[in-house]
């Protein structure tokens, strides 16, 4: 085969090109030949069409995006803000942290094992290359109905995935969530989650300085996985009749990623490197382009000299593959015997593969030949920008009336038992053990907290005890009912759950999950997700430091459920101040923190019994969710609880059902008001306390300080969930419940 | 100078330094040893943690076992020397033919990460000579590949020579022959263990506090020596 050549590309400027083939438009392509004055090399093409790709160019979103920097609340914990491989806050005591969520939804769905697997290594990579230890991974998953045949072959496979890979690296997986909905049927949600910590001056950047500093490629060889990977998958829709698409899903090496990551630590020990990039989606292209761009000059790339597994690979797919496993680091020539001797340690390949130069322009040559001469940042940073229409869909204000308030509740004492049963035991709320028990909690010895716990918490400092806490939530018939609303509650329960640990909330992720933007629905959906989340993000005082948006999530016309997963990460100094959610003694006065309203569209309760999507979410309360807050902060500090757990899906009978679990012990709940709606209302700044009764006044009067309501619902103790209320009282003993509640998964899953 | 316990890393182990911590949390010395090496003079005894050794791609342990510091410790167990394998370190000290028998994939075929009950029940090797007999603990247990298996005659001897040191209680979690957790040799210096001792060593990090006796009861045995 003939090199396509810049020399042959001037030549002929009228060749035919398969840029549609590659996901570009026609548009797209015309630009690319302004920008070059010619038509490009088929090199050129395949870097373009990737880095032009929706999920590496957020052509679609960036106009939304932007919201989130400007309406950053005014904070000094940020670091490193938004548009870095990922965010890094302050966590005190000179210690950094750096967190981010990404998707990997669409290779999950074509090969679950393997895309859930490159999903973590891929997030992984991104927190190192900040020059961070990745210390803890978590997995917001979505899948169709838990009983649909599908299910049966994608979530078995994506949790093996995950283990797999996520325990093979030594991260302990700490949270995440597993929420079932027929929306996800055809194409299930496979967020990934990691943080790492560093210290302040330790902080690394992508970028590519100083004029004759060497690239040097360095991990796994390059071969044939993945190419297209991102613009073929990532950026379009799945049609049922479409091609096999299966050669386009990366394939994972654990092992090589771990290595990789103790090498690189060492290397960023010794301070021998000038900025560093992960080969993550478009690989090569990616990071090439990105840290020219982010330099202050050139680069020039010999591309003959990257390593590969397949002699075969031509250079367009050498700039392509999404191989895994690989880093691309820039560092002074005389630190390169050094480097390079960490390498061999580690048994890492690493090779030159080039230098930076001062021309402006990223060229690349093969087998003596230049076939790529472009300006850097028009790869990486100035592609397409899409200001996409957007318009409520028709359907959205019937579905905004059709409230669940006239849905049948229950009445009798039987009928209470049951619903509380049903509910225990669906499988959005059933116990999630079949899968977080095939992920390593335990590995680094820091895990104060995990999975079921309201949010995940890991030790940063043996000496100081000080930790973080992570939650991801996303409620998204919410979002579907109001999407404003809908993005809000998801930051106000991850905040939420964050503060009933104890810990401080700080800074926020995100990982927005949306159909296509081609959609002026789905656009419309996308945006007032944006501007709920960034006006909320405002009000709690907790800035977006970075996150993912992926699209083309639908099957055919049908989109998603819009699923904005925001993860909140906190700060507590002493972890072993934190609290949990189990039970630990009998005779603790049971306390609900927050007003109950009768909010009952969208809820779990809606959705299970009833199988009904409509209405409007529950109110945010933003403000409430603040006092919420320090009530659980203060309280935990001075040790005045003995258990906490936030209110949200599933209500105030799911959360001390829970406890109850959590803890092998009953409790009595005394009721006021109607059982149902204290029993099953979804109203947010709510959370449950346990205290001793000696601590009940205090408690009491915390609360009242910060204008939090408060209301003494019930004691622990004894070997039921008893409930009395004005209107109905029944029991249900705890093992009973236990059964129901850790039956669902394995009988669906366990074969 | 209190006693100084080598923690082996391989390439792909991954509970090194939480070994590292528990022998520290045990008033011993942690010392960092690396798979190439063969120089074992600076050490009192051997921790071979868990993990994934060279990736497991093969076989748990196999590549692991023809290290270069493997044939040091096979020279200095045969010698004496306490040596302790937990999880991969079990499946390394079983491939390197210092335990008998062999670690497979377990009966369910998936990975399980749980609190695990044990029995103790030697109480007289190296490493668990700090527990009463029939102790009942709990720590974690975390792998792929932890069912034990060995023929028939091998396991009757263990059970007659008293070198099963701990079973599985109220549940056998992978299918190990007769709930075996962990097991001994013939001189008691060499154990492997599946479960995880150096994930039950601290308050508010792990189940219990159960695991630190392992690591005690080798610190005793080194002081007395």
């Amino acid at each position: 085969m003939s090199i396509d050549t810049t020399a042959q590309a001037s030549a002929t400027p009228d060749a035919q090109q398969p840029w549609s083939e590659l996901g570009l438009k026609a548009d797209e392509y015309a630009r690319i030949k302004v920008i070059l004055g010619r038509r490009p090399t088929s090199a050129e093409l395949a870097m373009y069409s990737v880095m032009w790709s929706e999920h590496c160019s957020y052509k679609s979103s960036k106009v939304h995006l932007r919201q989130f920097g400007d309406k950053a609340p005014k904070t000094d914990a940020l670091l490193v803000g938004m548009g870095e491989n990922a965010g890094v806050v302050d966590v005190g005591d000179g210690y950094a942290v750096t967190f981010k969520v990404e998707s990997h939804n669409h290779p999950s769905y074509v090969e679950p094992y393997q895309g859930a697997a490159t999903g973590i290594g891929g997030i992984v990579r991104d927190i190192l290359t900040m020059g961070a230890r990745p210390v803890a991974v978590m997995d917001p998953l979505r899948f169709g109905p838990a009983d649909a045949q599908d299910t049966q072959r994608v979530l078995p496979g994506i949790v093996a995935g995950i283990g797999g890979y996520g325990n093979c690296l030594g991260l302990p997986n700490i949270g995440g969530e597993v929420v079932f909905d027929q929306s996800y049927l055809g194409n299930p949600l496979v967020n990934a989650l990691c943080v790492g910590v560093m210290k302040h001056e330790d902080i690394l950047l992508a970028t590519a300085s100083g004029t004759g500093n060497l690239v040097v490629l360095f991990g796994a060889k390059t071969g044939g996985d993945g190419i297209g990977g991102v613009s073929v998958l990532a950026s379009e829709t799945f049609d049922a009749d479409g091609p096999a698409k299966r050669p386009s899903v990366q394939v994972g090496d654990p092992f090589t990623e771990k290595v990789l990551i103790e090498c690189c630590l060492e290397i960023f020990a010794e301070d021998i490197i000038v900025g560093i990039q992960d080969l993550g989606g478009a690989g090569i292209s990616c990071a090439t382009s990105e840290l020219a761009s982010n330099g202050d000059g050139g680069m020039h790339v010999i591309l003959d000299a990257v390593p590969l597994r397949d002699a075969t690979l031509s250079p367009e797919e050498i700039l392509m593959s999404e191989s895994q496993e690989r880093m691309c680091a820039i560092l002074e020539p005389t630190n390169l015997d050094r480097f390079m001797e960490i390498c061999a340690k580690w048994d890492v390949d690493a090779v030159v593969i080039g230098t930076v130069n001062s021309s402006g322009r990223l060229t690349i040559e093969w087998q003596g030949e230049q076939i790529v001469d472009v300006p850097p940042r028009t790869v990486a940073h100035e592609g397409p920008v899409y200001n996409r229409p957007f318009s409520k869909p028709a359907s959205q204000d019937a579905l905004a009336a059709n409230s669940a308030a006239s849905l049948a509740r229950p009445t009798s004492a039987d009928e209470f038992v049951e619903t509380v049963l049903t509910l225990v035991g669906s499988p959005n709320l059933a116990d999630k053990s079949w899968i977080t028990s095939q992920y390593d909690r335990y590995v680094l010895g820091n895990t104060a907290s995990a999975t079921p716990e309201d949010a995940g918490m890991v030790r940063i400092d043996d000496s100081t005890s000080r930790g973080v806490a992570i939650s991801t939530d996303c409620n998204a018939r919410f979002t579907m009912l109001n999407p404003y609303l809908g993005a809000q509650l998801a930051l106000s329960e991850a905040y939420r759950n964050v503060a009933a640990t104890g810990a401080r909330p700080l800074a926020v992720t995100n990982c927005l999950n949306f159909g296509s933007p081609e959609d002026p629905s789905v656009m419309w959906q996308f945006s007032e997700a944006v501007t709920g989340l960034a006006d909320a993000c405002l009000t709690l005082g907790v800035p977006v430091t970075g996150g993912n948006v992926s699209f083309y999530n639908q099957t055919g016309e049908t989109a998603i459920l819009p699923t904005p997963v925001v993860g909140v990460l906190g700060v507590i100094e002493d972890v072993h101040t934190h609290l949990s959610h189990g039970l630990p003694a009998d005779g603790l006065t049971l306390i609900v923190l927050g007003e109950t309203k009768a909010e009952f569209d969208g809820s779990e309760w809606a959705h299970v019994v009833h199988a009904h999507l409509g209405g409007q979410p529950p109110q945010p309360d933003l403000e409430a969710e603040r006092q919420l807050a320090e009530v659980l902060i203060s309280a935990a500090t001075d040790g005045m609880v003995s258990a906490a757990h936030d209110l949200s899906d599933g209500g105030l009978a799911q959360a001390v059902v829970e406890m109850c679990l959590r803890g092998n012990r009953g409790a009595t709940l005394t009721l006021s008001g109607d059982a149902f709606t204290g029993l099953w209302s979804e109203s947010v700044a709510r959370a449950v306390v346990a205290v001793t009764p000696e601590q009940s006044a205090g408690l009491l009067a915390l609360a009242q300080h910060h204008g939090v309501p408060a209301a003494v619902v019930g004691t622990s103790g004894g070997s039921s969930f008893v409930v009395n209320a004005p209107d109905v009282t029944f029991s249900i003993e705890v093992d009973t419940l236990r059964e129901v509640h850790t039956a669902t998964l394995p009988a669906l899953f366990d074969h | 100078m209190s006693p100084r316990v080598g923690v082996v890393t391989f390439p792909g182990s991954l509970d090194d330094r939480d070994a590292q911590r528990a022998i520290r949390l045990a008033g011993a010395e942690p010392v960092a040893l690396w798979h190439g090496t063969t120089d074992l003079s600076k050490v009192d005894a051997v921790v071979l943690p868990g993990g994934f050794s060279y990736g497991d791609y093969l076989r748990a342990g196999a590549i692991a076992r023809f290290a270069p510091i493997m044939a040091s410790i096979i020279d200095a167990a045969n010698d004496g020397m306490p040596v302790f394998g937990i999880c991969n370190g079990f499946q390394v000290l079983c491939e390197s033919h210092l335990l008998p028998g062999a670690l497979t994939r377990n009966d369910h075929l998936h990975f399980i990460c749980r609190d695990q009950k044990l029995r103790i029940e030697n109480t007289t090797s190296a490493f668990t000579s700090g527990f009463n007999t029939n102790q009942e603990i709990v720590i974690p247990l975390k792998n792929g590949e932890g069912s034990y298996i060995a023929d028939e005659r091998t396991l009757d001897e263990l059970e007659a020579t008293g070198r099963i040191i701990a079973r599985y209680i109220d549940g056998n979690p992978n299918g190990s022959r007769r709930d075996i957790a962990g097991i001994t040799n013939e001189a008691g210096n060499v154990v492997g263990l599946m479960p995880h001792p150096e994930h039950a060593v601290e308050a508010g990090f792990g189940p219990s506090l159960d695991g630190l006796t392992f690591f005690t009861s080798v610190l005793s045995r080194l002081v007395n020596a």
